[in-house]
């Protein structure tokens, strides 16, 4: 296997009182778009800082190609940073700024010029390149950010919560975007977000943080139907969380008993465990299933919203208690509150978490 | 018209004739047709805008003034932009005393730093002259200057720096070609207020003066040989200019808000 074009080895990040990244190890391989994703404070921009050289670890070390850039400025290292803010330089003009890396390498005025309007194409901003920053939108100011980053041929792009000041429309057009040039780059993306859909999107691998910790690593229909944690369970998108208590286990089946009756999962565990299972909305199936559906049992419908592409129903069972499932079901389903349905799930998308 | 309307008009017209209303009859009898710059008014002249002219006394003041005010400004732009950014960039956790002794020199009235200057320069043996006044000024106009340029310089500046930086320029690349050219505006606008501010200060320029004056200290001296019309044609002057330069001051910072909105 290939070296990784990143590698953080037992990296971590203290301030004062603080612990904003515990110890890491991380690779990442070339050519792949790796999405860090967390609520804020989970450390994710800390670890972006850290491999662009804008935050010193703690302790650990940082390689880029297989050089220790631990202790080299930003400026040394084969990184660019798209930054939140965009950070674009208001007293030039769109070309100046995406010239301004190779300017600094250096590279004669002709030659720079010619590359900065060739990534403004790619960036989708041919013939903007003598307009000034303030003249521009919202959209065109971060598609100037990205090619300013682009430009100077970085080994690794980051990008720091790039499209978070964009409104709905305008961001999912720019994840396409961001996808088509990586893949016609080939450069590394590392990208930060809170946005677990955009993370879905445009990942190839997803990190999920949470407090400085690493949650779940995997591919993004990984880690949304297969999470490996409670916290990445509920925090990528909704979920139904039951928690239970194992009461028999047999050869890799297991029997937990939870809010809504005993559930039949195909995973191991001990008896005795106390595990929390994980149900997507979408999940749930109206009516029997099909064969070896396992029956969750009766519910009554206590809420419905249409949502477009599907409609969102709160159920509540039969068994009492505060026992309310979400339910995705298609939009065409005809639900209506009050009245009663059988749900039930295949057990391969129940998914056992270890508390 | 709502009463309410008219009320805000009348409360306005009368704060702004009670502003304006000294300067604007000091202009108007700077073109008295008499000896007196005192009612009734006689008529429109510009004799004294010739006197004031002709007198070489009042123009060489007039000099010295632009000389010191350009070159006391530039000091106080320059260290107080260098103060800002060091303080901006360097250890925040410090900043906070810093600040308050960079700033606290504000509210020392100029007589007393005038005074204060003028015995330091008698203790260490130095003359007073236009080069004092200089420094006065330089005393006076860094800390304002340190407060406008600090106000600019927050941590969407400091990205900015930080994206000069990540592309591969040096310290002082970033500093060139990024910091003080996004900082343009603020720091013309933090010349132009110093330069007013140097430009109708009288104190400090009449304790740390000698024999080359500024046009304050002159106007001072030509008061004691009574009114006279001329006085008003050079204070007539000294305003045009300040407000001139503050309008300038208002557009660039203007220009500036809108740019960043």
């Amino acid at each position: 296997m290939a070296e990784p074009i990143v590698r953080l080895a037992r990296v971590s990040k203290r301030y004062a009182e603080m612990v904003a990244v515990e110890p890491l190890d991380l690779d990442i391989d070339a050519g792949e778009f790796v999405v860090l994703l967390g609520p804020s404070g989970s450390g994710k921009t800390t670890i972006l800082s850290m491999i662009g050289g804008f935050a010193a670890p703690t302790e650990g070390r940082v390689l880029i190609a297989g050089e220790d850039v631990t202790d080299l400025p930003p400026a040394k290292r084969p990184t660019a940073t798209v930054f939140q803010d965009y950070a674009l330089f208001p007293h030039m003009s769109v070309r100046s700024n995406v010239a301004f890396g190779l300017a600094m390498r250096k590279v004669p005025k002709g030659e720079r010029h010619r590359r900065a309007d060739e990534v403004l194409q790619l960036v989708g901003l041919e013939g903007f390149s003598d307009r000034g920053v303030h003249q521009l939108s919202g959209g065109q100011r971060q598609r100037v950010a990205l090619a300013r980053a682009i430009a100077v041929e970085p080994k690794v792009l980051l990008l720091d919560e790039p499209l978070g000041a964009l409104d709905l429309a305008l961001r999912r057009q720019m994840q396409e975007e961001l996808v088509r040039i990586q893949k016609r780059l080939g450069t590394t993306f590392v990208h930060v977000t809170h946005d677990q859909e955009e993370a879905m999107s445009i990942a190839d691998r997803v990190i999920v943080m949470n407090k400085g910790r690493v949650e779940d690593v995997g591919s993004p229909s990984r880690v949304y139907l297969r999470p490996a944690s409670l916290f990445t369970a509920s925090f990528m998108g909704e979920n139904n969380i039951l928690t239970g208590e194992v009461v028999q286990s047999i050869s890799g089946i297991a029997c937990v008993t939870t809010r809504v009756g005993t559930l039949t999962v195909p995973a191991q565990a001990a008896v005795g465990d106390n595990v929390t299972l994980s149900i997507r909305p979408e999940q749930l199936l109206i009516g029997g299933g099909g064969d070896g559906c396992l029956a969750i049992g009766r519910g009554r419908i206590s809420e419905t919203s249409f949502q477009g592409t599907h409609l969102r129903a709160h159920v509540a069972m039969e068994t009492g208690g505060n026992n309310e499932l979400l339910l995705r079901a298609p939009a065409t389903e005809q639900l209506s509150v009050g009245s009663d349905v059988e749900l039930s799930v295949r057990p391969t998308d129940l998914v056992m978490l270890k508390r | 018209m709502k009463p309410r309307e008219l009320a805000t008009i009348f409360y306005l017209t009368l704060a702004i004739v009670f502003i304006f209303l000294p300067v604007a009859i000091l202009v108007q009898y700077s073109f008295q047709d008499g000896l007196v710059p005192v009612p009734p008014f006689r008529g429109f002249s510009l004799r004294w805008y010739e006197k004031m002219l002709a007198n070489r006394k009042l123009m060489e003041a007039l000099g010295n003034s632009v000389v010191v005010g350009g070159v006391s400004s530039f000091l106080a732009v320059t260290l107080g932009f260098l103060a800002a950014y060091g303080l901006a960039r360097g250890q925040p956790r410090r900043a906070g005393p810093l600040q308050f002794g960079l700033m606290a020199p504000l509210t020392v009235p100029y007589i007393i730093i005038g005074l204060g200057l003028l015995s330091m320069f008698g203790a260490l043996g130095i003359d007073r002259s236009l080069i004092t006044v200089g420094i006065g000024h330089v005393v006076i106009n860094l800390p304002l200057c340190f407060a406008i340029v600090y106000s600019q310089l927050g941590e969407h500046q400091a990205n900015i720096e930080r994206a000069a930086h990540d592309l591969g320029a040096s310290d002082l690349q970033a500093l060139l070609r990024v910091t003080v050219p996004m900082l343009w505006p603020t720091l013309l606008a933090a010349f132009f207020i110093s330069f007013t501010l140097s430009w109708d200060e009288f104190v400090i320029a009449f304790l740390l003066s000698k024999f080359d004056v500024t046009l304050p200290v002159v106007m001072w001296n030509m008061l004691n040989s009574g009114l006279n019309p001329q006085l008003n044609a050079v204070g007539t002057l000294v305003f045009a200019t300040s407000i001139g330069l503050v309008a300038l001051v208002a557009t660039l910072l203007l220009s500036r808000g809108r740019r960043h909105g």
